[in-house]
Order: structure tokens, then C-alpha cells, then sequence
């Protein structure tokens, strides 16, 4: 039972193995879905506008005239690289909205990861710590009343409190117009394009734009991260070995914390992972509460507009995304916990 | 008179987990007496905007004709908040029965008999579960509105039920493998016990005490998704009933305008009726799992020894003559 | 190292007793057992599942959870361990106090690699010590339990149950403490990774000059490793003694029951005790083994026996023993047949 060197390399490639199967079976699942309703996309969209030559004509550029079968194939060989194809109603690239307005959802949503994992790593850990004191049921009931107020609620009564009555943040857009024309954007993160160029100004700006959405969604999910974090440390610090190193004579707080929060903290990584699933959603609610241009934003913008292909193509990013940051954190585990890469 | 089995746990629950519970059953009564009386407790109806012929003010603040002020719609929030209540209660109903009908039975037949039924269900609900719960809602609604359905009590139901089916599906299904291998189901099987009878008898009463916890945060998920619907647009028609998310979407712009009765209300409506699910789901957590249950146990009081001094030392010496080796052990 | 004054005591336990609080009343795991360890003497602590003895070697080391209370006097080089304030015990735990518990799998942390334990451990107690002395010592003490040096960075996953509880064993003396109590140490190993942790625990006595109280349930291991032994019953000790001289004339029934029961080669019948283990809750009145003592007599069941000696280095509690004075008339009739099949349900 020794080790070998080289596994952790073996169980990158297998996991990347793995993902192939559940991003089929995704993809599957999308492509039935947006064939549930009757009659096709193109005519649902523009019927009745649009002259029916022009009708067929996009609907065989779209491949929608030929049998379901054949769909489905070039449906997933279109995903795979990565061409979504072209929005009904205002002849847009679909990829361009998903660099343009995907860059805006990333950056919100790593943002609010980030102020979620601030936010309830450090509560989860005190509420377990001190377990059944005020300070317990205090973090406890902290984190039940976040995650029962809706994004937009908390978004409501942010900008009430801080744009409104406080007057310091603004409440709506990435950066203020000026900024946001003048901008050159290069990787289309306005936080990285406003350090690149220079200007602490914009780069102020654009980060004032950043907290209240941010911190709006990922309070949301720090809800979730305080009662699993607690839980994990209640097993944790009943566990063999901080007793067998009580026994040993090292000191209560450095049992608790080099042993008893680092164990609990590992199991926190897969889950908070698994967290992005409700940040995404939590996203779009946040895009139209803050009008974020983001990806989210534009999903509602084409369901209204019954744009079915750029729904499809939005919806396939996002199953996409969900299955790389799986296998992102899968790989991450296995760096901080030996005992996966066996 | 004797509790029935499943009720005894309740009984024996203290302190905290105890009031956890009775806290968030007492707020779930409160709105559902709220959504069954609507039409006596709510001062005007749910998009009434005048009366007597006299139209509401418009975005007016709280005062004695309007507690909690009226809306750029000149409705009356108080009682958009009311009739509101009736909706979200509807809706809950609906989608939490509609899962667990679907969820649990496939949950049991699929985990007691295995097999590849198993496996190809497990592979979907994992995909499923991977998948942003609230894009799915959205897109299924979306579908929906344009079928026979509509956009309605129904639609919104089934958006949020077909999200959770895999929910209870997974964890009715992963007790159900645990409980399989248990010996006393084995035994069962041994004496030539019907396979039926065994799902009914052994497995069923096991599995089952789960389900409520899990409905319970299903219910305070399907508020949330069905606020959310609502702010986007995708829930119940204004025309059709009073929703509380529908409500928020148009106090986001009453923000920036200092006005703040049209969205603080309504917005702690759902936080108040969700965290009164939630409360019943953590405490029956709590109460159901006896290896969760903390009780508060107080440390022993060691009765005095009584030494007398005799040869032989210590305490063997004041044993003599006692069928206690301690004296007497004060029993309360 | 050489050999300390046999006659010293290092470790006095006087009435100790350790009850947990339960939803009812409390479980008297230990309820007034006393006992010495010579230095470098090993005592064999032998009971059923469930007769208090982990208790007590967790009493001792003050590592009871909240609701436990302990009472009594544990006098390890004239300071009393129960009462002590934390940090006294704290930095006892080591450099003097030792102990190995029963499972050694889930016994060390499996994020950290076992440089990292000990390393740990000897900061805890020198800090002052230069680090690579810390190696060499976790080194030296790793290699003394067959341990070698290229492991010393790998992760308690990478090694197997009988080498974690040597590498637990190695922490456990790195500090070369005097006493080392060990709380069922193979119990969770196969017999040949047994017999090797045996050897080591032998070891002890001859080449560190280790007081150890070793607690089990097996008595084979006792006649292996043990100079004396304890035999524990329902919360007390009901015989102790030299370990030859126990085994080879037990005093006490259940002695002589549990070495019935050995199963050797030449077993013919499954030989078993009849009856439950004792409640420690509620124990039986009088002496608390009478409901399956096959000698047990009138006075066992209305009074709690009084210890005496047998032969030179042998006590017990039996009434069998006397003292005769003390049974009043009568009471060394049998216990009746339908008394002791009640004693037994009850």
C-alpha cells in the first residue's frame, strides 16, 4: 500500500474521462427540452412577421427541416465546437454573447463566491466551535434568514439603503457610461481591462459598481456554506484523532484549528463547488435587479423574444461551465485531500 | 393515551430543537390561516385600485386607509400581501405533492430493485441535479406558457416539481439501498417474504421519515422559485392572482425613488413564510435524528464516601455491613 | 536507563470512580477501584465489553467528555491527576503520561503526514529544540518500532493498521514518558501484527524502564506481556494480583470463569458464563457478580464483599475469602436455585 508519485496525474486523466458522459447526456437533455414545445422555433419566433419563404429559408439554414435524429448529431457537433450559431431576431453570434455578456456574469459570479466564502467559512467554523451558545444560533439563524430572502429582495433593499438613502454605491450597470464607452476591452473583465488601462479612477469605478451585486449573491450562497461547514465541524472535532492528539498534550486551539477546521473544511470544497449551480441561477435574477449586462440578463431578453437558438446556446454554455467547474473541483480536492488521488 | 410510534419523537425533543420546530410551525400556521381567510382579512382585493368610485393615491405611504401604503399600480400592498399569501400557499401545495407522488414511489421501486432502471435513472438525476434549478424552472415555465397550460398556479407548480422530483427521488432512493442491506430485510427475504410486503412493511416505515424534512425545504425552495418566476416575469399573471415576487419586480424601480413600503413588504412576506419552512425542516432534523439529537445531559452528582477509619485503610474498611459499597446512593 | 527502586510507586489510584450523566440515571462505569503501578512494572487490566476499564484509563488522562464526573484520587508522583487545572494536564501528556488508544486507523490526521505529527507533538512540549533534533528523535523512536526513515514523509493512508499503531505507539514515547497506559492496543489487529505489538509493549518494560497499564479483554495477552494483573468487574476491581500467582490459582469466581472460558486446542465443550453483563446503572445488590457466580452463597446477595488478601500478593472481593467474621449466621449457606434464576433475570 505505498504510494505512487505519479497517481495524482492518473486520476486528472480519469476524471477528465469521466466529464465526457455527463456532458453527453446534458447536451441531451437541452436538445430535448427546446424540442418539447409544438411546431419549431423559427415560426413561434418571427411567424406572422416574416414572409413564409423567408420562414423556410431560415428555417433550413438553421437545419430545423431535417429529421430529429440528424438534428441531435449536428446539435452536439455544433457544441462541441463550440458553434452555437446565429440569434433569430437580431442576427447575433451567439459565442460574441457569450464573451461579451459571459465575461460580466464570471466576474460577478467569482466575486460573490469569493464574498460568500469570506462570509460563511468563518461563521460556520465559529457556530460549530462554540455549539449550542448565542453564538451558534446566532450564525445559525443568519444564515436560514439569507438564504430565505430572495436576490431581488436583498438586491431591493441594498439599493434603498446604499444608493438612496447613503447615496455611496450605484445601483445599476458595470461602470458609469463615460467609463464604460471609453473602456478598451480586452479580455471583456472590466476589473483586469480598467488595471490594464491605468486609470484608478475607472478601475474605482467599476469596482463600486462590483459590491452591491456581488456581495447581494453571494451572501445568498454564504447561507448555504454556514450550515454545511458546521455540520462538518461538529463530525470533525468528535473525531478520532483530535482526541488522539488531545492525548498527546497539544493545545486545545491548535487542535481545533490545524486539525479539527482543516479536516471540516475539505468536504466544504466539493460542496461549495456544487454551489455554482444556485449562483447561476441567483445570477440572472442579480443581472436584472442591477441591470448587470450579463449572460443571465441576455437568457430573459431571448425567452421574451421566443429566440430559441439563442436560448438553446445559452442554456448549453451554461451545462457546459457546470461540468468543467465539477471537474475543477474534483481536481482541486484531490490536491488538498492525499487520500483521493489512491 | 399513546402516542402513535411516529409522533413519539416529537414528544421527547427539548430545549432548542423544540422550539425550533414550534417556531416555524407557528409561522407556516400564520400564513396559511392568512391564505385561507383572504377574502375576510384582506381590506380590498387583490388588484382593486378603487373604491366607491374613488381611486387609490398612487404610491402613497403607510396611513390608516392603506397600512402599508399602495403601489405605482394603486393597488393596496396590505392586501396584495394577503391575497399573495393565498397564492404562494396554492402553489406550495401543489408542487411539494406533486414531487413527493412522483419522487418517493419511483425512489423506492427504483433503489429496492436495482438493476439498470436504476442505473439509467441515477445517471439522469445526477445530470439533472448539475443543472442551475432556477434556468431549468425558467425555461420549463417558459415552455409551458405557450401550451394549454398557461402561465398559472399550475405552470408555476410543475416548473418547480419537475426541479425537485430527483431531489426526493435521490434521497428516498439512497435510504432505501441502505435499509435493502439491513439483516432485518434480509431475514424478511430469508423466510420467503413477499417482495412487496417487505417494500411496504420495513422499507416504507424507514424511508418515510425523511421525507417530511425534505418537503419542508421544498416548500421554502418553491416559494423562492416561485418569487423568482414571478420577477421575471414567468410566474402567475397580475390579472390572475397576487404574487409576491411580481410585486418586488416592480419595486425595484420604486427604489431608487426612496420608495420603500412597496418592496419591503412584500419581500418580508417570503423571507418570513420561507424561513418558517425552513425552521420546521431543521427542527425536524433535529428531533427525527437521534444521532443529531443533542441532549443537554448534566454532569453526575458522586455521593459522599463515607471513609471510616479502620485497619486495612481506606475504603475498604466501610463496606462492612453494607449492600451498597458507598453508603447510600440519594435517589431524587 | 537504568533500572528505578522496584518498590516505588509511580501511579496510586485510590476510589476512583467515573460516572456518565445519561437522559436517567447515571452509568457507573468505574465506582471505587484502587490500585498501584510500580515503575517499569506492567498491570494487565482484563474485563468484559462494557465493565468500565477504557473508562478508566480515559479517567485517568482526564480525557472524559462534559458530562462525565469523576471522583477519587489518581496520584501520579505526588500530585492527584483528577481536578488538575488543563494545563497542568496538558503538559503532562507526553513527557510523562502516555496513551495508545484501540483503533489505530482513524488515530492520526489524514491531511498531514507523520513528519508532521511529530514534529507537532515535540513543539508542543520543547519548543525550544532545534528542528532537525525533533527528526532525529521522531526518527529514532520511529525506527525502534520497525519503522524505516524513507516513510517518514508519507501519509497515514499509505501504511497499514498494524503500522499506524506502531507509528502511534512511536509518538506516544517520543517524549519517553514513565507511564503508558494502553487502552485495548491490538483488539482491532490481527493475531501475527498482535504478537509483533506485544513484543514491542515487552520491550518497554525491559529497555525503557515504561510503567504500562494495559487494558484488554484478552487474556492471553495478559499472560504474555503483564508482572500483575487486575481483573475488573462491574466497575470494580474484584481481584488483583501477581500474574502467574492469579493464574495459577485464581480466588475469585469470575477469575476462574473467565480463564475456563480460554479456548485452547484442547477445548472440548464451548465453556461460557450464564447471565447478562451487570447494569451499571443499577447494579446488583450486595456483591455485583453474585446473579452468575456458581458459588455464590446467601450473604453475596445481601452484602458487598470486603477485599482481602490471599496469599501474598493477591486480593480480592469474595466473600469465599472472608473476612468470616464479618458474614453474619447463615450466610454462608447457598444461594437458592430459584433466587439465583430470579438474580439472573433480574
Amino acid at each position: 500500500m505505498s504510494g505512487h508519485g505519479t497517481s495524482l496525474r492518473g486520476y486528472i486523466l480519469t476524471r477528465l474521462a469521466l466529464a465526457i458522459p455527463t456532458v453527453l447526456i446534458l447536451l441531451t437533455l437541452v436538445f430535448l427540452l427546446m424540442r418539447v414545445a409544438p411546431g419549431d422555433p423559427i415560426t413561434s419566433a418571427l411567424g406572422g412577421r416574416v414572409p413564409a419563404e423567408e420562414l423556410e429559408r431560415r428555417k433550413e439554414a438553421a437545419g430545423l427541416d431535417k429529421p430529429l435524429p440528424e438534428q441531435y448529431v449536428e446539435y452536439l457537433g455544433d457544441a462541441f465546437t463550440l458553434d452555437l450559431g446565429t440569434t433569430i431576431n437580431d442576427d447575433r453570434e451567439v459565442t460574441s454573447i457569450i464573451v461579451e455578456n459571459g465575461s460580466a456574469t464570471l466576474e460577478l459570479t467569482i466575486a460573490a463566491f469569493i464574498v460568500a466564502l469570506a462570509v460563511g467559512i468563518p461563521i460556520g467554523l465559529l457556530a460549530g466551535r462554540y455549539r449550542d451558545t448565542s453564538i451558534d444560533v446566532g450564525g445559525r439563524m443568519f444564515g436560514i434568514v439569507v438564504y430565505a430572502a430572495p436576490v431581488f429582495f436583498t438586491a431591493f433593499l441594498a439599493q434603498l439603503l446604499f444608493s438612496n438613502v447613503l447615496g455611496w454605491l450605484p445601483s445599476s450597470g458595470r461602470a458609469s457610461p463615460v467609463v464604460e464607452f471609453e473602456l478598451n476591452k480586452v479580455t471583456h473583465f472590466y476589473l483586469l481591462d480598467t488595471l490594464f488601462s491605468g486609470s484608478w479612477s475607472d478601475f474605482w469605478d467599476v469596482v463600486k459598481h462590483l459590491i452591491l451585486p456581488a456581495v447581494t449573491l453571494g451572501l445568498l450562497v454564504s447561507g448555504v456554506l454556514i450550515r454545511l461547514v458546521r455540520v462538518n465541524l461538529l463530525q470533525t472535532m468528535r473525531g478520532d484523532y483530535v482526541e488522539a492528539a488531545r492525548a498527546r498534550g497539544i493545545s486545545e486551539r491548535r487542535v481545533v484549528v490545524n486539525h479539527a477546521f482543516r479536516n471540516a473544511l475539505v468536504p466544504v470544497i466539493t460542496v461549495a463547488g456544487l454551489q455554482l449551480a444556485i449562483l447561476l441561477g441567483g445570477a440572472v435574477l442579480t443581472e436584472q435587479s442591477f441591470n448587470w449586462p450579463g449572460i443571465g440578463a441576455e437568457l430573459v431578453r431571448y425567452l421574451n423574444e421566443r429566440d430559441y437558438i439563442a436560448v438553446q446556446g445559452i442554456i448549453t454554455i451554461f451545462a457546459l461551465a457546470v461540468v468543467v467547474v465539477s471537474v475543477l473541483i474534483d481536481l482541486i480536492n484531490a490536491f488538498v485531500d492525499p487520500r483521493v488521488r489512491y | 393515551m399513546r402516542l402513535p410510534q411516529w409522533l413519539r419523537p416529537f414528544r421527547e425533543a427539548r430545549g432548542l430543537p423544540r422550539w425550533i420546530l414550534i417556531s416555524g410551525i407557528a409561522i407556516v400556521a400564520f400564513f396559511v390561516i392568512l391564505a385561507v381567510f383572504a377574502p375576510l382579512l384582506a381590506p380590498y382585493g387583490f388588484d382593486q385600485i378603487s373604491t366607491d368610485g374613488v381611486r387609490f393615491p398612487k404610491q402613497a405611504s403607510p396611513d390608516s386607509t392603506h397600512l402599508m401604503g399602495t403601489t405605482v399600480q394603486s393597488t393596496d400592498v396590505l392586501s396584495r400581501v394577503i391575497w399573495g399569501s393565498r397564492t404562494a400557499i396554492e402553489v406550495v401545495v401543489l408542487a411539494v405533492v406533486f414531487s413527493l407522488v412522483i419522487g418517493v414511489p419511483l425512489g423506492l421501486i427504483s433503489g429496492y430493485v436495482g438493476g439498470k432502471l436504476d442505473r439509467t435513472l441515477v445517471l439522469i438525476t445526477d445530470a439533472l441535479f448539475a443543472f442551475p434549478y432556477l434556468l431549468l424552472a425558467i425555461v420549463i415555465a417558459f415552455l409551458l406558457s405557450d401550451t394549454a397550460l398557461g402561465q398559472g398556479v399550475v405552470t408555476a407548480a410543475v416548473a418547480i416539481t419537475v426541479v425537485y422530483i430527483p431531489q426526493y427521488f435521490r434521497v428516498v432512493r439512497n435510504h432505501v439501498i441502505s435499509v435493502r442491506e439491513e439483516s432485518y430485510v434480509e431475514a424478511a427475504r430469508a423466510l420467503g417474504a413477499p417482495r412487496w410486503t417487505i417494500i411496504r412493511r420495513y422499507v416504507f416505515y424507514n424511508v418515510i421519515q425523511n421525507v417530511p424534512a425534505l418537503a419542508t425545504l421544498n416548500a421554502a425552495d418553491a416559494i423562492l422559485t416561485l418569487a423568482a418566476l414571478g420577477f421575471l416575469g414567468y410566474g402567475i399573471q397580475p390579472t390572475d392572482a397576487a404574487e409576491w415576487g411580481y410585486d418586488l419586480q416592480r419595486a425595484i424601480d420604486d427604489a431608487g425613488a426612496g420608495i420603500w413600503w412597496t418592496g419591503l413588504f412584500p419581500g418580508l412576506a417570503i423571507v418570513l413564510l420561507v424561513t418558517g419552512f425552513t425552521l420546521v425542516g431543521e427542527g425536524l432534523n433535529d428531533v427525527i435524528n437521534p444521532l443529531i439529537r443533542t441532549q443537554r445531559i448534566e454532569r453526575p452528582e458522586l455521593p459522599e464516601l463515607d471513609l471510616a477509619p479502620a485497619g486495612g485503610g481506606g475504603a475498604i474498611a466501610e463496606m462492612a455491613g453494607e449492600s451498597e459499597p458507598h453508603g447510600e446512593v440519594r435517589r431524587e | 536507563m537504568g533500572r528505578s527502586a522496584v518498590s516505588e510507586p509511580i501511579l496510586t489510584v485510590r476510589d476512583l470512580r467515573v460516572w456518565y450523566g445519561t437522559e436517567g440515571d447515571p452509568v457507573r462505569a468505574v465506582d471505587g477501584v484502587t490500585f498501584e503501578i510500580k515503575a517499569g512494572e506492567t498491570l494487565g487490566l482484563v474485563g468484559e465489553s462494557g465493565c468500565g476499564k477504557s473508562s478508566l484509563g480515559r479517567g485517568m488522562l482526564g480525557l472524559l467528555p462534559e458530562h462525565t464526573a469523576v471522583d477519587g484520587e489518581v496520584r501520579y508522583r505526588d500530585r492527584n491527576l483528577v481536578g488538575i487545572p488543563q494545563k497542568e494536564m496538558r503538559e503532562m501528556r507526553g513527557p510523562e503520561l502516555g496513551l495508545i488508544f484501540q483503533e489505530p486507523m482513524t488515530r492520526l490526521d489524514p491531511l498531514v503526514t507523520i513528519e508532521h505529527h511529530f514534529l507537532e507533538t515535540l513543539r508542543a512540549h520543547e519548543p525550544g529544540l532545534d528542528e532537525d533534533e525533533m527528526r532525529r528523535r521522531s526518527l529514532e523512536s520511529l525506527a525502534g518500532m520497525g519503522i524505516p526513515p524513507t516513510r517518514f514523509k508519507q501519509y497515514p493512508h499509505e501504511f497499514s493498521g498494524g503500522m499506524r499503531q506502531r507509528i502511534m505507539i512511536a509518538l506516544a514515547l517520543v517524549l519517553e514518558p514513565k507511564l503508558v497506559v494502553a487502552d485495548e492496543p491490538t483488539t482491532a489487529l490481527d493475531v501475527i501484527v498482535e504478537a509483533q505489538i506485544l513484543g514491542i509493549l515487552a520491550d518497554l518494560r525491559r529497555n525503557f524502564d515504561t510503567a504500562l497499564l494495559l487494558i484488554t479483554h484478552n487474556l492471553g495477552i495478559v499472560a504474555e506481556a503483564c508482572d500483575r494483573l487486575a481483573v475488573m468487574y462491574a466497575g470494580r476491581i474484584v481481584e488483583e494480583g501477581e500474574a502467574r500467582q492469579v493464574f495459577s490459582e485464581p480466588a475469585h469466581p469470575y477469575t476462574r470463569e473467565l480463564l475456563r472460558s480460554i479456548i485452547s486446542l484442547r477445548t472440548e465443550g464451548l465453556h461460557y458464563i450464564p447471565g447478562a453483563p451487570p447494569n451499571l446503572i443499577d447494579p446488583p445488590p450486595g456483591c455485583r457478580f453474585h446473579p452468575r457466580c456458581p458459588n455464590a452463597m446467601r450473604v453475596c446477595a445481601e452484602r458487598f464483599p470486603i477485599q482481602t488478601a490471599v496469599g501474598a500478593e493477591q486480593r480480592t472481593e469474595c466473600w469465599l475469602h472472608g473476612p468470616a467474621d464479618q458474614i453474619p449466621e447463615g450466610g454462608t449457606e447457598p444461594l437458592e436455585r430459584e433466587e439465583l434464576a430470579l438474580a439472573e433475570e433480574a
